[in-house]
């Protein structure tokens, strides 16, 4: 079982993003659950979306403490304290930032994923909403998914035009993320 | 062979004293704007304080100012203001 | 016969509600939101806009007109579904109380959530038990499967002759409604068959223009004892066609649930851990890591609450050394949690036995694997004649 947490803030469609990750690992024929925590439900607040794949049915309902993968989408979340905690050894990170990661941020990772996830966001979609350009930037630093499963999914959320500029945005997350192994 | 069960807390009391900051929100990292002042049309009535959700418009003699710690940028302040001297104003022109 | 093999879509629980309650084509299905049950009331009104479900779409201002609205369908002969959750449950509460002692077969999806008292919008198993004994019917769901399964069988129990009881379908707030699994949508037509039965039976009464009936009339004495004595006899007889329904729909969609509880790993257990809702879940797996370090843990996932499933909950019980329920609300007036204490009424039938309470979950508190693995090593601590406290609030202590 692969567990995958996701930082966002409201509004920048971590939520989604979580459904969309579910929704396109089940077209490789995975078992998925995927759910969200909200301190406050408005733009701006934290939010946490939590996201579980295996090859048999999954059984678990807590939310994840020790995640393989973390995903975050704000970069003003890394100054959270216990985001780092309980990472699984040979993990992997995703980040949404316009700089590069300076150093290995914490030992148990394996996998670093940079990509300025806003700036093509703006670019492709006019709007500030990275997700799914940092799920296209998951699927090439992991290699856990492929990138035709997660466009394949894109349609059941978004049509028409929006649904066009985030395939894009998606594709370019895939091909420009900077990915470092430690 | 049962235990007795011990008591957790120390006091009896249901209510909370809020002056005693039981939680200390960062509120103000939720904002994707901010007010801003003119000070010229402010005539210091102090609705934009009573107003406020977070109770965070800080008393200066002769006007309030947000505390941008706590200043959500909800823009309630702006609404009501009957002079119209506070303006949303986007964060990314504060940033440095 | 079996039914065809169903569209896998991935959904939330609180859509997995709505589908299932469109699948069983209501005649009228009148939501008012509340967190964590407003995808419900949106995703029913989306799909009569889009043609999909054909029924009544009463606009009402609050949960209360919602259950009038619905029970008096239902009594009226229709089929009626609506969703609520804690304070719009508590709102309601007069409605709820005459639907089921009308006996309209009405069937309700709540997303659980912590009642008033303190605010919280947050999951929380309270609701269920500030309702208790309202007269319905209550089931508990682990997944956004069971979900939609479970409302399916809840149409099928509530409107059958013998039964003729409102049904509330209970889930997680925010850990199962905002839950995204990949759900199997039944084909309505094989809904349709599953549900066809009731046709056969007598037709329950129904009010109509122009017929003298009554329902739910003014009881006085010896007839208001008749009519409850009744509807407490309706009540029993669900036990069995719980787990009849249930063997019926295993049969013909190819999933069961168990029907009344569910085992796991019970039969050559030494201790049971018990539990419901998607607390459940995290269990099996808590108990498959204690059973491969050798312990003899089982456990039993409360799914029928009321009526309670007394017979089946002693078979299942008898005979072991110990049990630790966990319980996702509290019982006030009682040191210990509400199902906790239904149990102990148990405990002259079952043999004399450690029963461990466990109040955790409250206000969307997580029920982790490591809170459940301290339950497991304190019950069999208290198996093996160890002194232990009756009652742990676990994340307080």
């Amino acid at each position: 079982m692969k567990e995958i947490r996701i930082h966002g803030r409201g509004g920048q469609g971590a939520v989604l993003a979580a459904r969309m990750l579910a929704s396109a690992f089940v077209t490789e024929g995975k078992y998925v659950a995927s759910f969200p925590m909200y301190g406050f439900e408005r733009r701006g607040a934290p939010v946490v979306a939590f996201t579980r794949i295996d090859d048999k049915p999954i059984r678990e309902k807590t939310q994840i403490y020790n995640p393989d993968c973390l995903i975050v989408i704000d970069p003003g979340l890394l100054t959270l304290p216990t985001l780092f905690t309980g990472l699984r050894p040979e993990s992997a990170f995703i980040l949404n930032s316009p700089k590069k990661l300076p150093k290995q941020p914490n030992e148990n990772l394996k996998i670093g994923g940079v990509v300025n996830a806003t700036k093509i966001a703006v670019e492709e979609i006019g709007r500030d909403i990275p997700n799914t350009c940092l799920l296209g930037a998951f699927a090439a630093a992991t290699g856990w998914l492929d990138l035709k499963s997660l466009l394949a999914c894109l349609p059941d959320y978004l049509s028409g035009d929006i649904l066009q500029r985030n395939l894009k945005s998606a594709e370019r997350g895939y091909k420009e993320v900077e990915v470092t192994k430690w | 062979m049962v235990i007795k069960h011990k008591n957790l807390f120390k006091t009896e009391n249901a209510w909370s004293n809020a002056d005693e900051l039981l939680l200390c929100l960062d509120t103000g990292s939720w904002r994707t704007e901010r007010p801003v002042l003119d000070k010229e049309k402010c005539n210091y009535c102090g609705l934009c304080a009573l107003y406020c959700p977070p109770q965070c418009m800080t008393d200066k003699g002769d006007h309030f100012e947000p505390n941008l710690a706590y200043c959500k940028g909800c823009g309630i302040c702006a609404h009501e203001c009957p002079r119209g001297s506070l303006t949303m104003v986007p964060e990314g022109e504060f940033a440095k | 016969m079996k039914a065809k093999k169903g569209q896998v879509k991935v959904m939330t629980g609180n859509a997995a509600a709505a589908y299932a309650a469109m699948l069983c084509r209501p005649d009228v299905a009148t939501s008012y939101p509340i967190t964590p049950m407003s995808e419900v009331a949106e995703q029913l009104s989306t799909f009569h806009a889009d043609g999909v479900l054909d029924a009544e779409m009463v606009e009402v201002e609050g949960e209360n007109s919602a259950m009038n609205v619905v029970a008096a369908a239902s009594i009226a002969g229709g089929r009626a579904f609506t969703a609520t959750s804690s304070w719009g449950l508590v709102f309601m509460y007069d409605a709820l109380l005459q639907a089921a002692g009308f006996r309209a077969p009405v069937v309700m999806a709540i997303a659980n959530r912590e009642t008033p008292g303190i605010l919280a919008v947050s999951s929380g198993q309270q609701d269920i038990i500030a309702t208790r004994d309202s007269g319905w019917i209550q089931i508990i769901v682990e997944n956004c499967q069971e979900i939609l399964d479970q409302i399916i069988m809840a149409f099928r129990l509530a409107e059958d002759y013998d039964i003729q009881l409102p049904v509330m379908v209970n889930y997680d707030g925010f850990y199962l409604s905002y839950l995204s699994e990949a759900v199997e949508i039944p084909a309505i037509e094989d809904v349709d068959k599953f549900l066809a039965p009731l046709k056969q039976q007598p037709q329950r009464m129904k009010l109509r223009p122009g017929v003298p009936l009554g329902a739910g009339t003014h009881g006085i004495e010896i007839g208001f004892m008749e009519l409850r004595y009744k509807h407490c006899q309706a009540l029993l007889r669900a036990l069995k066609k719980v787990d009849e329904i249930d063997a019926e729909f295993k049969q013909f969609f190819g999933r069961g649930y168990g029907g009344q509880i569910d085992e796991y790993r019970t039969e050559d257990a030494e201790i049971v851990i018990l539990t419901s809702g998607g607390a459940a879940g995290t269990a099996k797996a808590v108990v498959d890591t204690k059973r491969a370090e050798g312990v003899k843990v089982g456990l039993v996932k409360l799914r029928l609450f009321r009526p309670f499933p007394h017979e089946r909950l002693v078979k299942a019980l008898k005979g072991k050394k110990a049990i630790g329920v966990i319980d996702r609300s509290v019982s006030f007036g009682w040191n210990g949690g509400p199902i906790f204490t239904e149990v102990k009424v148990l405990s002259r039938e079952i043999g004399s036995m450690p029963i461990l309470s466990y109040i955790d979950g409250l206000a969307n508190m997580d029920i982790t694997i490591p809170h459940i693995e301290r339950v497991v090593d304190e019950v069999s601590a208290a198996a093996q004649g160890k002194p232990y406290q009756e009652v742990t609030w676990i994340p307080l202590e």
